[in-house]
C-alpha cells in the first residue's frame, strides 16, 4: 500500500470517526452533571466529619488512608530499586559539564526556582484546604531542584541532591505516614484513625492527621523524586559504563 | 462549555495521533510533553484540579525527561560501542 492510498484510508476512517464522535457528543449529559451517590455524600460529609475542605485529600489520606499508605510504599520501594540498580558504589569525583544552554534559559530557571519551591511547599502544607496535597507538592518541589540543574550545572545540582540528608528525609517521610497510623493504636483506636483534634475548618492546622500525612507524603515524594533524578543524571553524565 | 470540552477532546486525539506519527525521536518526546500538557488542561476542565497538577509535573516534565535521559544513555552507549569496534579492527 503506497502513501497515497494510506492517506485516503486515513481520511475515510477519520471522517467516520468524526461523525461517530460528534453523534456521541450530541447526547452527552449536561455540563457538571453527576449521577453517582458517593461524590455528593462525601462532599457534604467531609467538611462536617473531618474539617477538611479538599474532599479528595480527605478521602486519600483518611477515609481510604490504608490504600494510600500502600501506594506510597510502592513509590518508596521502586525508588530504592532504581537506586540499587544504577548507583555507583564509589562515585567518580569529576563530572564533565557542558556550557549547553543559553543565558535566557538559565536566568529564567534561576528566577523561577524560589517561586516553584514556595508553591510546592504551599501545596504540601495546604493539602487539606485546597486542591493539591502531598504528592503534587512533592513533585513540584522536586521540579524546583531540577531547575537548578537547568540553571546552573550538574555540580551544584549534585552538591544539593547527593547530600546524605536526602535519603534520611525520604525514610522519615515514608515512616511518618506509618507512624501517624500507628499512633492511633496507642490510644486504643483502629489503625490510621483520625484521632488528633480537628481544629477550625479552613485553618492550616486543621483536619487532624490529614494535614500531617499530607506533609509527610510531600516530604517523601519530593526527596524520592530528587534522588531518582539525581541517580539518573549521575548515571548518564558521569559517563559510567565506558569501562 | 460542552462544545469546548468536545473540541478539547478532539485536540487531544489529534495530538496523540501526532505523537505516534512523529518519526524523529527528540521531536517525538517534545510532542509527548505537549500531549501531557493538553491532558492536564483536560483534567482541569473536567473539574479535577489536583489530578491536573500532578499531570503537569509527571506527564509534561518527568516522563519526557526520563525518556530523554534514557535515550541519551543509549546513544552514548552506541557511540562507545562503535569506537571500541573500530579499535579492534
Amino acid at each position: 500500500m503506497n502513501a497515497k492510498w494510506r492517506l485516503r484510508l486515513f481520511l475515510v476512517a477519520g471522517a467516520v470517526f468524526l461523525f461517530l464522535y460528534l453523534a456521541a457528543a450530541k447526547n452527552l449529559p449536561a455540563w457538571g452533571d453527576y449521577r453517582g451517590p458517593y461524590g455528593d455524600v462525601m462532599s457534604s460529609l467531609s467538611v462536617y466529619e473531618r474539617h477538611a475542605t479538599d474532599v479528595v485529600n480527605a478521602i486519600d489520606y483518611d477515609y481510604r488512608g490504608f490504600d494510600t499508605l500502600g501506594e506510597e510504599f510502592i513509590l518508596f520501594t521502586s525508588i530504592i530499586g532504581v537506586m540499587l540498580l544504577l548507583r555507583d558504589p564509589k562515585p567518580k569525583s569529576g563530572t564533565k559539564d557542558e556550557e549547553g544552554l543559553s543565558k535566557t534559559v538559565k536566568v529564567t530557571a534561576t528566577a523561577s526556582f524560589g517561586l516553584t519551591l514556595i508553591f510546592g511547599l504551599y501545596m504540601c502544607t495546604h493539602g487539606q484546604l485546597t486542591p493539591g496535597g502531598g504528592f503534587q507538592g512533592g513533585v513540584i518541589i522536586a521540579t524546583a531542584f531540577l531547575l537548578i540543574f537547568v540553571a546552573q550545572n550538574m555540580k551544584s545540582f549534585k552538591a544539593i541532591t547527593s547530600h546524605p540528608l536526602m535519603e534520611v528525609l525520604e525514610a522519615v517521610g515514608a515512616s511518618l505516614y506509618a507512624l501517624t497510623g500507628l499512633s492511633a493504636l496507642l490510644i486504643g483506636v483502629p489503625f490510621l484513625t483520625n484521632w488528633i483534634p480537628l481544629g477550625t475548618t479552613g485553618d492550616v492546622f486543621s483536619s487532624g492527621t490529614i494535614a500531617i500525612i499530607s506533609a509527610s507524603v510531600g516530604l517523601e515524594v519530593a526527596t524520592g523524586f530528587i534522588l531518582l533524578s539525581y541517580t539518573y543524571l549521575e548515571e548518564i553524565l558521569s559517563g559510567k559504563g565506558e569501562q | 462549555m460542552k462544545v469546548a470540552a468536545v473540541l478539547l477532546l478532539l485536540l487531544i486525539a489529534v495530538s496523540g495521533f501526532m505523537v505516534v506519527r512523529t518519526r524523529d525521536v527528540t521531536a517525538q518526546i517534545l510532542s509527548l510533553s505537549f500531549y501531557g500538557l493538553l491532558l492536564a488542561v483536560m483534567f482541569f476542565m473536567f473539574q479535577a484540579p489536583d489530578v491536573a497538577l500532578s499531570q503537569i509535573v509527571v506527564g509534561a516534565v518527568a516522563l519526557p525527561l526520563m525518556v530523554m535521559l534514557a535515550l541519551a544513555r543509549m546513544k552514548h552507549h552506541e557511540k562507545v560501542k562503535a569506537a571500541r569496534g573500530k579499535n579492534e579492527r
